[in-house]
């Protein structure tokens, strides 16, 4: 083409080894910075308090650390699907119930005696088939997913009241040891130094990452929150990317459901995940994940259940009542979205 | 030697390490319209966001009719008799066309609007603008493009500026529509106010200004009177360089038919349309907005439903959705690149290559360097001016994001390719090189399908022209059979008796 023999004045500088990478933990690096200084001021409040009272710290313990892993592993797991369906341009509200009705379903199938495996993989189809409800009615009603997952919400909690006839089903009797320890902050045997369930979560962790970034899919649900209209020009077929969006993210609010059937003490109770879903939203948007969909990273959200949990175990330490440990949360929800905008307008503007 | 009604002095501007302004005096007489030209990127906007006190210079001084005028915000910019109408309108929509008008200025009484002191004030403004018959009453919503237009301009009248900026207030104005704007704007100069003008269109500036200052890299490079200048001069003070044509003339040779329509019909639009495009044509669709030339390509393109007749591409009928158009070789650049067209806080890569990840996957899973060796060896052949082709869209000017989307059908192969208004909103550069890129493609015997309300750049570029009036097509001819004129015409439908 004549215009290639052309002088070009711009032409793109040759990247740097590595850059592509660098820049991908960017837009993350905020959230985990975010993370360090909370368990700094933390630590150095209790340091402080300990030498008053003359006594050992209470913060960094390895005990505490313990706690506060899994206790983001709770909230951070099921906050993985929602970073996919935040950054799709979704939202999804019924992820409480939902996790309430997989572990409900979990424990209906252990309290009629089927195998272990059987739960397990009921508790997770749950979660799938939650997740495949929602993204097909958004899709084929076209109504916001906000209301959608709205009026599911207290759909799955009717349906996981109508499985367990209303009252929480008890079946820790014929739950395998472990199932039962997923949660338990102090694991048996000792060499796994935290939860199982931290584990678990930091391999979903890296395939979410893997999925996000380096697959069509990826590109896709990133291309679909947006902008809904590039997407559909460029011949992706939004309706299937979307429903495969919410059934991908119900996997993960079906693992969330055995780690609360596992935190009850193998006990499913279809009313027990009821504003856990503001928890997981409030995860995603602390790690820098947009509500207007496009933006949003696994690193980010999981420092972002890590914030939380830090707050949540730094309060109690020193022993500042929950009042004010919400407070705390809610201006760093508030603070995070503020900073984040800020960032991104200087970076347009 | 008359007090001006605005004058801006070795105005300076600094974002960084980048000079948006970099010592541009400007000046406006009262009653007198001002053309305010430069390429995207020139600091046209940024002077401009100065004047409405969105910006603070850092050097230089403004003057309002020989006093000092320091607007600390827009607020005190409007005060101050400075009226803004972007090209972007600025209306509640859902409110009336009143209380649009008098939004922000409301006449009221303890809290209380007083509506009928205040409705003659807006019929007065109406009546000025030539438009007694735009009811007070009526939700803004419900208005065309045109007329909330001119919702904006009474809100202004009603305010007593004294100065009016028009932003590229024709860029989604019919032709029509813009000759009667013109005629506004003329009725405002003969009030006595000020106006700047800012357009791409050389032509609409000559019609209506009086006065032009160019801009370029952030300096005032040119003043004085249109009447007095070619436009080839400005063109070179524009581009800083002699472009020696706006429409480089690229020989393409027309070859066998590839695209056939039989009487395709849409829901609303178009309506009953057959066609025939070749390989190597530029066919050109002319019309004014809401004629369906919108939605014909987006018809064609799997877009919208096409509810009767029979599209077929090399002999064969292409699926129906914009997935199997894409297969079956069409792409389509949209009209609205900020909306349908881009997803602007994506990178240029991903935007470029949404419709065609294949090459680089296996088994869904992307061989992310390899699609960057590929983007950047058509960022480099379109020349798109970027850091690195992982800087997302919204960074870029108008004219790179456009290369950014006809990039994408190109790398998707497209053998037909239908173009919205792909040079709407971008700078001259710019648009020579899209047209020397049109011929180009259709040398390698690519069909395009082009549509536009830019008449000269049809004539132009263009092998065979179609007229679009009420969803039909009115007429097919050759390039050279058609004029400006004999356009219109069609377009407007004014002959529509006879066909």
């Amino acid at each position: 083409m004549n215009a290639t023999s052309k002088p070009t004045p711009d032409v793109p500088r040759p990247q740097l080894l590595g850059h592509r990478h660098f820049r991908l933990l960017g837009s993350a690096l905020g959230p985990f910075l975010g993370l360090l200084l909370v368990l700094v001021v933390f630590w150095a409040a209790d340091t402080y308090r300990a030498s008053r009272l003359d006594r050992e710290g209470r913060f960094a313990t390895v005990e505490g650390m313990q706690t506060v892993l899994r206790n983001t592993s709770a909230v951070g797991t099921a906050a993985l699907g929602m970073t996919i369906i935040i950054i799709a341009g979704g939202i999804d509200l019924s992820a409480g119930t939902a996790i309430a009705l997989c572990a409900t379903v979990t424990a209906y199938c252990f309290r009629a005696g089927y195998a272990a495996p059987v739960g397990v993989l009921a508790g997770l189809m749950t979660g799938c088939v939650t997740g495949f409800v929602n993204g097909s009615l958004i899709s084929v009603l076209r109504v916001v997913p906000f209301i959608i997952t709205l009026g599911t919400m207290t759909l799955f909690r009717g349906t996981g009241r109508i499985i367990a006839g209303d009252t929480p089903i008890r079946a820790h009797e014929s739950v395998p040891d472990w199932m039962l320890t997923l949660q338990d902050p102090f694991p048996e045997p000792e060499w796994l130094l935290v939860s199982p369930g931290v584990w678990l979560m930091l391999v979903l962790a890296l395939l979410v990452g893997c999925l996000l970034n380096y697959t069509v899919f990826g590109r896709h649900a990133f291309a679909l929150g947006s902008n809904e209209a590039t997407a559909r020009l460029c011949g992706i077929n939004v309706n299937r990317t979307r429903i495969a969006v919410y059934t991908i993210a119900g996997i993960f609010v079906g693992v969330a459901g055995l780690f609360q059937f596992a935190l009850l003490y193998g006990e499913g109770d279809p009313a027990a995940g009821t504003g856990k879903e503001l928890e997981i939203i409030a995860a995603v948007v602390i790690g820098g994940g947009s509500l207007s969909g496009g933006r949003g990273s696994v690193l980010g959200t999981i420092s972002g259940a890590a914030i939380m949990a830090v707050i949540q175990h730094g309060c109690v330490i020193l022993s500042i009542p929950d009042s004010f440990q919400e407070i705390i949360i809610g201006v760093i929800i508030v603070a995070a979205v503020t900073l984040d905008q800020f960032r991104q307008r200087r970076l347009v503007g | 030697m008359p007090v001006p009604l605005l004058s801006m002095h070795n105005i300076s501007k600094r974002f960084g390490a980048t000079r948006a302004l970099d010592g541009v005096s400007f000046e406006v007489q009262p009653g007198e319209v001002m053309a305010l030209i430069g390429e995207n990127g020139a600091g046209k906007s940024t002077l401009m966001k100065v004047l409405s006190g969105a910006y603070r210079p850092d050097g230089g001084r403004m003057d309002i009719s020989g006093s000092p005028y320091k607007p600390a915000d827009p607020h005190e910019a409007r005060a101050q008799g400075i009226a803004m109408i972007y090209q972007e309108l600025n209306l509640a929509a859902d409110l009336s066309v009143e209380d649009n008008v008098m939004l922000g200025q409301e006449v009221r009484r303890g809290g209380l609007l007083r509506r009928k002191t205040q409705r003659p004030r807006v019929v007065e403004a109406l009546q000025l603008l030539g438009h007694p018959d735009l009811r007070p009453e009526m939700p803004v919503q419900k208005l065309s493009l045109a007329a909330q237009q001119l919702v904006e301009i009474a809100r202004a009248l009603v305010m007593d500026a004294k100065l009016i900026v028009f932003d590229e207030p024709t860029s989604s104005l019919t032709q029509k529509d813009a000759d009667h704007l013109f005629h506004v704007i003329r009725k405002l100069r003969d009030e006595g106010i000020g106006v700047i003008y800012i357009s791409h269109f050389l032509e609409e500036v000559r019609e209506v200004c009086d006065g032009y200052t160019v801009l370029r890299d952030g300096q005032s490079v040119g003043t004085g009177e249109l009447a007095a200048t070619s436009e080839a001069e400005i063109v070179a003070l524009m581009v800083g360089r002699n472009v020696g044509e706006l429409f480089p003339a690229v020989p393409h040779e027309m070859g066998p038919p590839l695209l056939s329509l039989e009487r395709i019909s849409g829901r609303h639009a178009p309506i009953d349309v057959s066609i025939e495009v070749r390989r190597g044509e530029i066919l050109g669709i002319a019309g004014l907005v809401g004629s369906g030339r919108t939605e014909l390509l987006r018809c064609l393109f799997g877009l919208d439903p096409v509810v009767s007749g029979r599209i077929s591409i090399a002999r064969s009928k292409p699926a129906d959705s914009p997935k199997g158009r894409i297969a079956a070789g069409f792409g389509l650049v949209s009209e609205d690149r900020k909306g349908e067209g881009l997803a602007q806080i994506r990178s240029i890569g991903d935007n470029m290559t949404y419709s065609r990840l294949a090459p680089y996957s296996t088994f869904g899973w992307l061989r992310l360097r390899r699609r960057a060796e590929a983007v950047q060896q058509w960022m480099t052949k379109l020349r798109i001016k970027a850091r690195t082709d992982e800087q997302p869209i919204n960074e870029l000017s108008g004219g790179n994001q456009q290369k950014v989307a006809l990039a994408r059908v190109l790398h998707q192969e497209a053998d037909l390719l239908l173009l919205d208004e792909p040079t709407r909103g971008i700078d001259v550069g710019t648009k020579a090189e899209i047209y020397q890129l049109m011929g180009q493609l259709a040398a390698e015997g690519k069909s395009l399908v082009f549509v536009s309300s830019y008449f000269t750049e049809l004539l132009q570029v263009c092998d065979r022209i179609a007229v679009m009036a009420r969803g039909r097509l009115r007429e097919i001819r050759p390039a050279g059979e058609w004029t400006e004129e004999s356009l219109m015409h069609r377009a407007i439908g004014t002959d529509e008796l006879e066909s």
